[in-house]
């Protein structure tokens, strides 16, 4: 069994079918790509994995460290190790980065504001964050503006990943994360995502584009195709998108799954 | 500045301030409300006689007065069933060692001490009906500035307050400030010379602590000429099951290129009728800001005012209103242009809760021949549920040419995107809510100092908790 497992996962939205069976087995220390037309599900299956209350899950299983994930409250999902970088990241007046990070750290860790020594200090926090905004090439200021208030697209993404470098998940999720960053951006990201990839985190990155697959590549690519995978492979799948699209999967029927991971 | 920060509450809450000490009071005036139970109050306190006089007119005043037939209702209160004076203690004390021990046990659990150990300048702690302690650093006397309680500041310096004193707002103005001129107690004087800025903000302590006890405190700040001050009350009070009334009456006078800012943060018991009369004049180039931040009580009216009164005169009035199962928050500002090239800014935000109701009230006008005037209204209302109510009753009379208003008002729930974005790292619903909550009000918060930002974001989490009142 994988360390991450998605069973023929239904879901809908507003009473809509979107995602038609997906099944998925992700273990620590890869990285899947998912790629697919727009409206086919991707950022569907995203928010369903994470909890989000707009999406009714319809049927199937999500498994991750022995739990049935799909049964937990997102602020669940995410102590359990999961994280999701949002193709639209929420602006949240009124608190600020680091007081966000600060908050979503010390949950990780189960401070509840009563056991001190769970808490991160002060000085731990600054040296943490140091570093990633290094990595990221983002300045120190982002820490005292409100969350997403007034950053532009790709700086968004940005506080995205360092969201995720902060919390450090063990599967985490990047719906998107690559679209509106200037190419310079893109290699910043790679660059922290390649820092944490290793034996304890495994990655599902959402993409329309080859090129960040050349930054961060990956061990497998899956098409998704109207809520469900119609073909998976290795990282020659993406290349093969990149010339020929997704007319071949214009009709449902036409799907023609293959070697399905 | 940290505006979340992680603290110990919800458990000690009752403890903390629900607390209270056995009544042990010099002198305890009888229940209800008659021309001889003013008279004995005047006594009691060794007043001059226009004094005696002015609160004798006031009550006849305050009888012929209607209620307000408008905002909350108010027909509950009982004024026969009210103490209208306490006398916690003989004497003030000049120190807090001199404080009576139970006293000073209430103060050292809200932590007073500790507050004028950070920054403080000046303490006036208001137990009951009188402020029974004060303190007074050494700089400020000798720059010419007066801080006393107002009982002390009518023995002190009767000329001036004199002067001043019911200017802002004569007794018949309304009912409750009627009221107050009758059997007023208590306050703050503040004087600042021409020219002085006191650069750290002056504070006082302000409490209920007996059942059925009306506290009518009075409050008055004349900044002279190219002065500053930064006042600011904080109150938090105990839990009772009776019925209390405060109504207060602050009046303040800003004079040419002066600045005053008059801070409240406010958390009566859930029981308490809290309608206070507050209002300022501004003059030439003066500016008048009111930060008003009320949680708790059963029923609010309080709508700060600036009366600009001549050309480059400055109003703002930011609010915060917090209304729970049972509390209606009827709250507000008032700007009464009166002169030319004068501008203000009204912005209140207010979050209603399990039922709770909260109301804007406010009222822009602008006087014939005041052209070129600035005003803009900007009322934020947040629903944390389905129960709740919010409206806003904003009024305008313009009378004047060239003249710029502007008015927007927003109704929101906690979003559900927002909700998910916070959950989604991990951090519990209950304590996510809070902190959008908390974000809501940032632009209030951001403008209060530390410790009472830091406060202020407490109480929210204990209203959030449900464990208020
Ligand atoms: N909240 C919603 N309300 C209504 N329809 C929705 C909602 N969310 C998703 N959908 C619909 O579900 C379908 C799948 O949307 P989804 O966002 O999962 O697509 P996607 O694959 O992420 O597309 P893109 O590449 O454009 O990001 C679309 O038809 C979309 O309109
Ligand atoms: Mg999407």
């Amino acid at each position: 069994m994988a360390d991450f497992e998605i069973k023929d996962l239904r879901a809908s939205v507003e009473g809509r079918q979107i995602l038609k069976g997906v099944s998925l087995a992700i273990n620590k220390g890869e990285v899947h790509a998912v790629m697919g037309p727009n409206g086919s599900g991707k950022s569907t299956l995203s928010h369903t994995l994470m909890g989000h209350p707009g999406y009714t899950v319809d049927g199937g299983e999500v498994r991750f460290k022995g739990q049935n994930v799909l049964e937990l409250e997102p602020d669940e999902r995410a102590r359990l190790g999961m994280f999701l970088a949002l193709q639209y990241p929420v602006v949240v007046p009124g608190i600020s980065m680091a007081n966000f990070l600060r908050t979503a750290l010390n949950a990780h860790r189960g401070y509840d504001g009563k056991d001190k020594s769970k808490m991160v200090t002060p000085k731990e926090f600054r040296s943490l964050l140091k570093d990633e905004l290094e990595v990221l090439h983002m300045d120190d200021s982002f820490l005292s503006r409100y969350i997403n208030d007034g950053f532009s697209g790709g700086e968004k993404k940005r506080a995205e990943i360092l969201q995720m470098a902060v919390l450090k998940p063990e599967i985490a999720i990047l719906d998107e994360t690559d679209s509106g960053l200037d190419i310079d951006s893109i290699k910043f990201v790679a660059e922290e995502v390649n820092r944490m990839r290793g034996p304890n985190l495994g990655v599902l990155i959402i993409t329309h584009y080859t090129r960040v697959l050349e930054f961060i590549k990956p061990d497998f690519v899956h098409v998704l195709v109207d809520g469900k995978f119609v073909l998976s492979g290795g990282p020659e799948v993406a290349d093969r998108l990149e010339k020929t699209g997704y007319s071949e999967w214009g009709k449902e029927e036409a799907a023609q799954p293959q070697e399905v991971a | 500045m940290a505006t979340q920060p992680k603290l110990d509450v919800g458990v000690d809450y009752k403890d903390k301030y629900g607390f209270f000490f056995p009544e042990d009071y010099v002198f305890k005036a009888k229940r209800g409300l008659n021309p001889e139970v003013v008279k004995e109050i005047s006594f009691m306190k060794g007043e001059p006689e226009w004094m005696t006089k002015f609160r004798l007119r006031s009550l006849e005043i305050f009888r012929k007065k209607p209620m307000p037939n408008w905002g909350a209702d108010l027909s509950v209160i009982d004024f026969e069933n009210i103490f209208y004076y306490l006398k916690p203690a003989e004497k003030q004390s000049a120190s807090w060692e001199e404080l009576p021990a139970d006293i000073k046990a209430t103060y050292d659990r809200l932590g007073v001490p500790e507050a004028e150990r950070k920054f403080l300048a000046g303490v006036s702690a208001q137990y009951e009906s009188e402020v029974v302690y004060h303190s007074l650093q050494e700089n400020l006397t000798k720059k010419g500035v007066i801080f006393l309680d107002t009982d002390s500041a009518l023995r002190e310096h009767p000329d001036l307050f004199k002067e001043y004193f019911g200017t802002v707002i004569p007794p018949a103005d309304n009912k409750f400030s009627a009221l107050n001129s009758a059997v007023w107690s208590g306050g703050s004087f503040i004087y600042v010379p021409k020219g002085v800025k006191v650069d750290i903000p002056l504070q006082a302590y302000f409490r209920i602590n007996a059942e059925n006890m009306g506290q009518f405190e009075r409050t008055l700040i004349i900044c002279d000429e190219g002065s500053f001050v930064h006042y600011i009350e904080g109150c938090t009070a105990p839990i009772y099951t009776t019925d209390s009334l405060h109504s207060a009456v602050v009046e303040i006078i800003v004079k040419k290129d002066a600045r005053c800012r008059y801070t409240t943060i406010q958390n009566w018991s859930t029981n308490v009728f809290n309608l206070v009369t507050k209002r300022a004049m501004a003059y030439r180039d003066a500016t008048m800001e009111w930060v008003d931040g009320n949680l708790g009580s059963q029923i609010t009216m309080k709508y700060p005012s600036v009366y600009l009164m001549e050309p480059g005169a400055k109003g703002d009035v930011l609010s915060v209103a917090f209304a729970g199962k049972g509390q209606h928050q009827d709250a507000g500002g008032k700007m009464i242009h009166v002169a030319p090239n004068t501008t203000s800014t009204i912005t209140s935000k207010s979050i209603s809760k399990g039922g709770g109701r909260t109301s804007y009230r406010g009222h822009i006008k602008i006087y014939p021949g005041a052209n070129n005037v600035k005003s803009f209204v900007k009322c934020d209302a947040l629903l944390l549920d389905d129960e709740s109510r919010s409206d806003t009753y904003p009024y305008n009379d313009v009378d004047a040419e060239n003249v710029t208003l502007g008015h927007e008002a927003t109704v929101s729930k906690v979003s559900d995107e927002q909700l998910f974005y916070l959950m989604s790292r991990g951090i519990p619903r209950a304590e996510a809510e809070t902190m959008i909550v908390n974000g809501f009000i940032e632009p209030f918060t951001k403008e209060l100092p530390l410790e009472y930002a830091v406060e202020l974001n407490r109480l929210i989490q204990l209203e959030m908790e449900g464990s208020v009142g």
